[in-house]
This record gives structure tokens, C-alpha cells and sequence, in this order.
């Protein structure tokens, strides 16, 4: 039977099922397929910190969100048109992101007595008549599934485990996508299992031919390709492309990649990614505790390499002194933060802002470092190629700062060619004239030492922790040298403003009432949010912060064209404390700290309230 | 430099221009001057040896050797060693480090690089006290040990840092003292031959907070009776007339008069032997204990085994065989790329 085919400009899904369902790698299925039809995409998985939390519980959903369109898509969305629970805990935790008349795709069989039980209702929703708003497409998909897979010699348990290829089946029929690009998938990661490439493939088949013959549907749907600047393009997600701009800084810069680490959500697939890569002169190293993965990264950078390490907030908060002493030895290292809920082992697997003033201000003395912050998936590569640079030119310890949103969410990525990158020159001493003695905290005009690394003739020198003699390096404790070296330390990292480009108004009023002042991973969300209110007709404008330490030279200056600043964040106020400190401006915080990203209503809302006020 | 070339290093050529800052009379400045004579020896050139150091008073070493050298932070010179030598595994690296730095608040960076056994060297300046914070108890002070932190006595059973490093799969373990240079030096040597991680424990005076700490095996009216210089392929004899002799009673080592003794009977040192190795390291009886064995002193184990560093490089060989040379355009580009117009 032939269907309609309607045309949609955007949709939101959330998969949501139990975290042993498989629906992340759905949602990733779903994602893949979607960005090689040319869809913007925005993702963002949802995910319980247990690995397995008990079966059918709302502790134990797993969620993936995803918006794709053929318009600009900066977020993965507020509410969703399509919610497919897996079970009657994802449906709880889940129905209330649902857009009135939106699509429910529901597995009935995950909704028996104890799924119910477990979910707390007392009688079943599906039987409820507040489910009359909504179009709830039920299917067994359990029985369809076993169905499919009677003949394939697996048992149950194993049948059940493909049951989310019915559902990804389902929905590419729904939204009229071919299965080529995951049967590949499934080729590739059941190489060594014959029986499941079959069976995976069967059912996601099955999924597809079900939407075609069951009535289910009058029309399909389509989203056509997005009209993104031409180029080409692959989809990414975030903690891949800081491993790729990591990779790419050490090749441009012509310094092999040390990354010392220790696993930590969610930080651990920037790990994950680099030592795939060995064949890049990448030496990943998985040091025995977070202190051990910080002070391999000062030896490695001491011989010379690029030296990286990523961790979140506890992490951090353990490297802290052997960061102190990167600062104190100006070597160039770049420090990772893929930022998670807070404090203390806080929520692992959420995201939050929260450790910028951890940054800034999270060492013993006066250690400034540069930092640096990624706002949307493929943004980390421009950041951690930034990081690196920096490092490198300025020789110093960088700060990257990402967080669990962007970490794990994906868009497509316009990659460049490794030409278009910028060149990245390491300070190595010069050519060594016999004569002169070598002297290790000698500056050039940007403040910055040169680096000689060992295996160097005639540079034999020693650095350390203690305070150093200005220009010698020799230790010392003469008070007025002290004063100097701590106030030299802040004047380089002052000075890099010099090297990085003018702050400019990312979107909207270039001056007007109100300033939207972000940083991070509420990018997307505050620019859907300001282009809405541009619409409506309000002057509000859209400054993003790249470079958080030090700050682009102009930013004051564009601060003082606007009445009101408001600086959104993911934290209980933090950058707008450093702006209020450094501008004596009186910025505003507008703050969410539920772990999860705003959403653009909530953006928008505090936008109108500020009109309305004023 | 071509003069360097032809003129061989002396000991000299390795000292810098740094006032030495220890306390007169410390042990550490004899070893220094041993470290400083046996590096001409390593046939290695100046810059391509490096110091590194955590915190305390043995930690200061590095400012003295004219290598490159890092005064890092307090425990963890072994973990910014491991990330050196990874990088740059062909770098001959020496670790400074004492009692509170690698047994206490290194602990964890010291077993790990046993484990992985990089090679490198580690000299432990054992003085069982805490000297730069001027005189509390260690992990290695003995039990009761009184100290500004301890009044009443240290409530710690100590650690045994050679047993400790055996457990972890040490590859080279050995004992030496700062008051026999003679000694001191023969074990720095054998150490720095090694391939592998090095562990030497120098018993180590400090003669502020910790006088005589080691005495009974360093004066000359006890060092005979009380120490054991394990030779390689020999008994185990010493005494005042080298008339005693370690023996195995099974699996248990007893003293005996050598005179006396069945030389069958007699424990010949092995250092290649593990069990024996085991037996050694645990004689650590209180010297004022009735019925103690000697301690012993030079190498207890040598073993070859894999470095962690070479086997890095050979996985970055074989991914590069295996993958081809990293192309940073086919890494950005990943497979599965659509074209916008």
C-alpha cells in the first residue's frame, strides 16, 4: 500500500526504554542515518549513571533525544512530536516532554503488571483517557520480534535483544529512511557473529515492513536535507572532536600526542577515541589515579610532547597541585574538564557549568592558567586545536572546558582540511651558541620562556616547584623577586588576549536593551532563544564566550552597549560573578541546576520578562 | 661541544653551581658524591640524563646534578618519571626520593611503576623521619618510634620497603648505606646497569631529627655482626671473623656457626632466585631483637622482564604497520561523509 508522504520542516524524538534496551545505540542509528540525508541535527542521550539499574525501573530509564530538520537545528529540542517507550518507566518519566497530539510508539509488552508495578501506576496508561490527546501506535514489540527470529535457532533472551531494531526498523519507514547505513553498522560490529548480523538485520526489516503493511499509518513522513553552507559534512559527536583537535594540534604542530587519564564519566571516550589512534604517534597512557595522569602529562610535556590530560570536576579537583606545578614550570599541557553535576561524586552522568570558578580559581597561590570552552559537539575540535595552540605558543597549562551535554551529543560537522588549520609553532630554544649561558625564565616580548627539552646539548638546566629567580630559574626566596614572578605569571596570561581574535556579537542587537551573554553548551539554546526574540521584534543580542581567561580585549566595550546583561548558565552563577568582578557591570544570572540543559522556552521566557519589566 | 668529545666526564663536570643546602653532616652528601662519581660510568652524554625529585630533604638532589633535572611535587616523581619515559624512552632517568615521599604519600605512583617496570632507577634516601618538616615520625619508623607527632610513641607498624617492592613484582631490588661509599657506589652501578625499574634503598643518617638511626650496621664495633653483603654466587657469611653463616632449615633461614655447619646447608646467594629473594627481604628483625638475623645489604633480585616504554613503542609500530601512517585528512573526514552544494 502506497502512502502519502507529508513534509516536515523539523521533529523531535525521544527514545526512551530500559538502559539495557539498547537505545542509545538506536538513537546513534537513528542520528547516522538522518545526517547522511542531510538533516541538521541535535542530540543529546540521557542516560542513567548506573550501568545496569534494576530492570523496568524509573531508575533505570535511558533516554535519547534528537532533533533533525530541514531548517537550522541548534538544539535538540524542548518538547518532543515522538516518544517511543519501550516500557511503562520510560513512558512516566518520559510523557510529560510530549507536545499535545504528538505520536506515543509504545511496546506494549512493556507494560504488564510488574512493568506497571515497578513504574508506580495502579492501573495502566494506556488505558487512561488523558492519552486521548495524544496518537498512541501500540505494538507488541517483544511477540513481533520473536516472530521474526522463530526460525534463527536463538533463544529468547537473545531474540529480545533486537527488539530495538523493530522500533529503529519502524521509524525509518515512518520517516521514509532506507536501512542501508545501519545494516552496514550491524555488518561491521556483529563481524565475528554471523547469527546476529542475520537477526539484527531480519528484524530491523521486520520494523520496516510492519510500518508498510499494518495500517498504522495514513501518510509518511519526510524531512529534506537542511541547507547547511555547502561542504562536506559528518556527524559528530563531542568528545570525538576533541580527540580529533587534539590529534589534529599534535600532527600541525609536529609533536607526537602523550594523553595520560584516568576513566572518568564522562570524560573517558576522549580515552576511548585516542588510543584508536596509535598510528598517529599517539601515547595514551591510563595512569593509575587522576594525580599519576597530571604529572605524566608535566613529564611527557617536560620531553617535549604534547602533553593532554581530560577528567571531570573530582578529577580535576585531584590534579589541582600537579597543575600548580605546570603553571610554576611553564611547560605548555592542556587540561580537559568535560564538566558533570556536582559537587563531590554529584551527578555523574548529568551536565553542569558548575566547575568554571574550579578553573579560574582552583589551585593553592596565584596561579592563573588560559581557559578555553567548547559550545556545541563539533565546536570541541576548534577548542581543543585552541587549547593546544595556546599552550604550545604561550607555554603554559590550558584549561578546555566541555560538559556532558556537548560531550556526548552530536551534530553535523562541516570538517576542514588539515590545511585550513592554523599553524601551531612550538618556543624550542633557538640554535645554541656555545658562549651563552642558557637561561630557562629569559622571556620574549609576550612574557613567554623557550622550551629546551632534554637530549638538548649545552641546555642542561633544572625546574621545579620552588619559587624561581627571575630570568635564571635558580630558586629563590627574596620577597621582591616574588612579588615580580606572580605578577610576570598573570601578565603572560593577560597578554594572550593579544593572540586571540575580537569578541563579537554572535547574533542579534549589536547594541540594545538587552545582552544575552553565554558560554558553553548553552550556545544552541540561548541562540534559538534570541533569534525567536529578534523575531518578535525585541533589540536583544547574543555574545558566546569562547575564551573565558583572559577575556577578548573588546569584550567590556560591547558589554556597556546594552541596558540589562544577562548571563544564562548551567550553575547557581558563576561567569556572571567574573564578569560583575572584572567589568563592574551588573550582569544578572539566569540559572537552571537540574543537571540538564535549558530549554529555549525558559530562555525566552526571561528574555520577555526583562521586556516586560522594563 | 667537540672538546667534550675527546675529554671523557668526570665527576666533577656533573656538579653545579647551587650551593648545596643539606644539614652538615647529613647523609645525603655522600651520596651525592657518589652519584656524582658513578655518572661519568653510564657512558651516557650530560643532556641526555635526567633527575627527577618529589618533595623533602633528599629531594633537593636534582638542583645539584648539572643533567636536566625537575623538582616536582611531593610523591609523585615516579608518575611524572612514567610520562617522561614513555615520551622519551631513551632517556637514562633517576628518581630522588626518601621514606615520606615514595613510601607514604607516593605509595601508589611507587608500586605502579614496579609494576610496569620502566627503566629507570629509584633511590630511596631512607632516614625513617620526616626531616624537612622538621622531625615527625615515617612509614618507615619503627613502632614506638617517639617524635614531635608521636609523644607517647608511633602507633604505625612499619613498612618493609624492599618486601613491599618484591610484592609489587620489582624487578631490581637492593640495599646499600650512605656510611660505606665503597658499597654505596658497586650497588648504584649494578642499579644503573639494570634494564628495568631499580629500586635501591639507601639507609640514609639524618643526623638532626634521626642520629644513628642505622648505626648498629654502620659503626665499625657492630657493622659486622649485624649486616650481610650478599655476593653474587657466594655463601652468606659474615661476623666479626666471618664466622657466621646463613643456612635454609626448609624453608626457614637460621644463623649458624660456620665452622660448625654442613656447606651444603649453607644459603649461596642467587640473585636471579625469587623465593630467595622472598627470604631475604625478610630479614628485618629489630637489631635489638635476641636471635635476629643480619641484615642484608647489595642486590637482592635482578630480573628481566618487559618495559612498559618499549612496549608502547611497539604497539605504536604495529598500529602504524597495521593502519598505515596517521592521514589527519582521512581522520577528520571519518567514513561517513554527505556533501551540502
Amino acid at each position: 500500500m502506497t502512502k502519502q508522504v507529508e513534509e516536515k520542516q523539523e521533529v523531535t524524538i525521544v527514545f526512551a526504554g530500559d538502559s539495557g534496551d539498547g537505545i542509545q545505540l538506536t538513537g546513534t542509528q537513528f542520528t547516522n542515518t538522518n545526517a547522511l540525508y542531510g538533516n541538521d541535527i541535535s542530540t543529546f542521550p540521557n542516560y542513567p549513571a548506573e550501568i545496569r539499574a534494576p530492570q523496568g525501573t524509573l531508575a533505570g530509564v535511558s533516554g535519547f533525544q534528537l532533533k533533525f530538520g530541514s531548517i537550522e537545528v541548534a538544539t535538540p529540542g524542548d518538547d518532543c512530536d515522538v516518544l517511543v517507550a519501550m516500557n511503562a518507566a520510560a513512558f512516566k518519566v518520559n510523557i510529560a516532554r510530549l507536545k499535545k497530539h504528538g505520536t506515543i510508539i509504545i511496546n506494549s509488552d512493556g507494560f504488564n503488571a510488574r512493568d506497571l508495578k515497578l513504574a508506580g501506576y495502579e492501573k495502566s496508561p494506556l488505558e487512561d483517557k488523558s492519552l486521548n490527546d495524544y496518537r498512541t501506535i501500540q505494538i507488541d514489540v517483544t511477540k513481533m520480534t520473536r516472530t521474526a527470529l522463530e526460525d534463527s535457532g536463538l533463544g529468547k533472551k537473545e531474540m529480545d535483544r533486537s527488539r530495538n531494531m523493530f522500533v529503529l526498523g519502524f521509524l525509518y519507514y515512518m520517516y521514509s529512511r532506507k536501512l542501508e547505513g545501519t545494516i552496514e553498522f550491524i555488518k561491521l560490529k556483529f563481524a565475528k557473529k554471523p547469527e546476529l548480523i542475520e537477526a539484527n538485520v531480519n528484524v530491523l526489516k521486520a520494523g520496516y515492513h510492519f510500518g508498510d503493511t499494518s495500517e498504522v499509518f495514513t501518510s509518511r513522513y519526510n524531512v529534506k536535507a537542511a541547507s547547511l553552507p555547502s561542504g562536506s559534512y559528518r556527524n559528530i559527536m563531542g568528545n570525538q572532536a576533541a580527540a580529533l583537535g587534539l590529534i589534529a594540534a599534535s600532527q600541525k604542530s609536529g609533536l607526537d600526542l602523550f594523553y595520560g587519564s584516568y576513566p572518568i564519566t564522562p570524560a573517558s571516550d576522549i580515552l576511548h577515541e585516542l588510543a584508536k589512534h596509535k598510528n598517529f604517534g599517539v601515547r595514551s597512557f591510563q595512569a593509575e589515579d587522576e594525580i599519576a595522569a597530571m604529572c605524566s602529562v608535566i613529564g611527557a610535556s617536560f620531553g617535549g610532547k604534547l602533553g593532554i590530560t581530560a577528567s571531570s570536576g573530582p578529577g580535576i579537583a585531584l590534579k589541582g597541585e600537579a597543575i600548580g606545578l605546570g603553571i610554576m614550570l611553564e611547560l605548555p599541557m592542556v587540561i580537559v574538564n568535560v564538566q558533570r553535576g556536582g559537587p563531590s561524586t554529584g551527578l555523574p552522568t548529568k551536565t553542569e557549568q558548575a566547575d568554571l570558578l574550579q578553573a579560574y580559581y582552583g589551585r593553592n597561590g596565584e596561579a592563573p592558567m588560559p581557559i578555553v570552552s567548547a559550545s556545541t559537539p563539533s565546536d570541541c575540535f576548534n577548542a581543543a586545536y585552541e587549547a593546544c595552540r595556546i599552550a604550545l605558543e604561550h607555554m603554559t597549562p590550558v584549561f578546555l572546558l566541555s560538559d556532558g551535554y556537548i560531550a556526548n551529543g552530536s551534530e553535523p560537522w562541516k570538517f576542514p582540511s588539515s590545511d585550513e588549520l592554523p599553524s601551531i609553532t612550538p618556543k624550542f630554544v633557538p640554535t645554541k651558541n656555545d658562549d651563552e649561558t642558557y637561561l630557562p625564565y629569559k622571556r620574549n616580548e609576550n612574557l613567554v620562556r623557550d622550551w629546551a627539552l632534554p637530549g638538548m646539548k649545552g641546555y642542561e638546566h633544572r625546574i621545579g616547584g620552588l619559587e624561581k629567580e627571575i630570568d635564571t630559574g635558580n630558586v629563590s626566596y627574596d620577597p621582591d623577586n616574588h612579588e615580580k614572578m606572580v605578577r610576570i605569571r598573570a601578565e603572560k596570561i593577560a597578554k594572550i588576549a593579544d593572540s586571540i581574535p575580537l569578541q563579537k556579537v554572535n547574533h542579534g542587537a549589536e547594541k540594545g536593551e538587552v545582552l544575552m551573554l553565554s558560554w558553553g553548551s548553552t550556545f544552541g539554546v540561548v541562540k534559538t532563544a534570541v533569534k525567536q526574540c529578534n523575531a518578535k521584534g525585541m533589540a536583544v543580542g547574543h555574545i558566546h564566550l569562547t575564551y573565558l581567561s583572559p577575556f577578548p580585549k573588546n569584550l567590556g566595550d560591547l558589554l556597556k552597549n546594552y541596558d540589562h546583561i544577562i548571563v544564562p548558565e548551567i550553575n547557581n552563577g558563576q561567569l556572571v560573578k567574573i564578569i560583575r568582578d572584572q567589568f563592574l557591570v551588573d550582569a544578572k544570572g539566569l540559572n537552571k541546576i537540574k543537571g540538564i540543559p535549558f530549554s529555549t522556552k525558559e530562555i525566552v521566557e526571561a528574555i520577555e520578562q526583562k521586556f516586560e519589566l522594563a | 661541544m667537540s672538546e667534550t668529545l675527546t675529554k671523557p666526564l668526570t665527576a666533577k663536570d656533573f656538579a653545579t653551581d647551587q650551593d648545596v643546602r643539606w644539614c652538615p653532616g647529613c647523609g645525603d652528601y655522600s651520596i651525592l658524591k657518589q652519584v656524582q662519581s658513578i655518572m661519568p660510568e653510564l657512558g651516557r652524554d650530560k643532556e641526555d640524563i635526567v633527575f627527577i625529585s618529589g618533595i623533602g630533604c633528599s629531594s633537593r638532589f636534582p638542583y645539584y646534578m648539572n643533567t636536566y633535572g625537575m623538582h616536582s611535587i611531593h610523591g609523585r616523581a615516579t608518575a611524572v618519571a612514567s610520562g617522561l619515559k614513555i615520551s622519551r624512552p631513551e632517556l637514562s632517568v633517576w628518581i630522588i626520593t626518601g621514606d615520606g615521599d615514595a613510601l607514604s604519600i607516593g605509595g601508589n605512583h611507587l608500586i605502579h611503576m614496579i609494576r610496569r617496570n620502566f627503566d629507570v632507577n629509584i633511590l630511596l634516601f631512607n632516614n625513617e623521619i620526616y626531616g624537612l618538616t622538621k622531625g615527625q615520625y615515617s612509614p618507615t619508623s619503627p613502632e614506638g618510634k617517639v617524635t614531635k607527632s608521636t609523644p607517647i610513641g608511633s602507633l604505625d607498624h612499619p613498612f618493609n620497603p624492599l618486601k613491599l617492592c618484591l610484592g609489587a613484582d620489582s624487578t631490581f631490588i637492593a640495599r646499600t648505606m650512605d656510611r660505606d661509599p665503597k658499597h654505596q657506589r658497586d650497588v648504584l652501578l649494578q642499579g644503573s646497569k639494570h634494564v628495568g625499574t631499580s629500586m635501591i634503598e639507601i639507609y640514609q643518617n639524618c643526623n638532626v631529627f634521626n642520629d644513628g638511626a642505622f648505626e648498629v650496621f654502620t659503626d665499625k664495633g657492630t657493622k659486622l655482626q649485624e649486616t650481610l653483603f650478599l655476593e653474587s654466587g657466594k655463601p652468606m657469611i659474615f661476623g666479626a671473623e666471618r664466622e657466621k653463616a646463613i643456612a635454609l632449615d626448609g624453608t626457614t633461614p637460621r644463623v649458624v656457626n660456620l665452622a660448625e655447619a654442613n656447606e651444603s646447608d649453607l644459603m649461596i646467594h642467587d640473585e636471579t632466585n625469587h623465593f630467595q629473594a622472598q627470604v631475604l627481604t625478610s630479614f628485618f628483625d629489630n637489631p635489638k631483637d635476641e636471635g635476629r638475623l643480619p641484615r642484608p645489604f647489595g642486590v637482592f633480585y635482578a630480573e628481566d622482564r618487559y618495559r612498559y616504554e618499549e612496549a608502547m613503542e611497539e604497539q605504536i609500530a604495529f598500529a602504524t604497520e597495521k593502519m598505515g601512517k596517521g592521514n589527519l585528512d582521512q581522520l577528520l573526514r571519518g567514513n561517513n561523509v554527505w556533501t551540502v552544494d
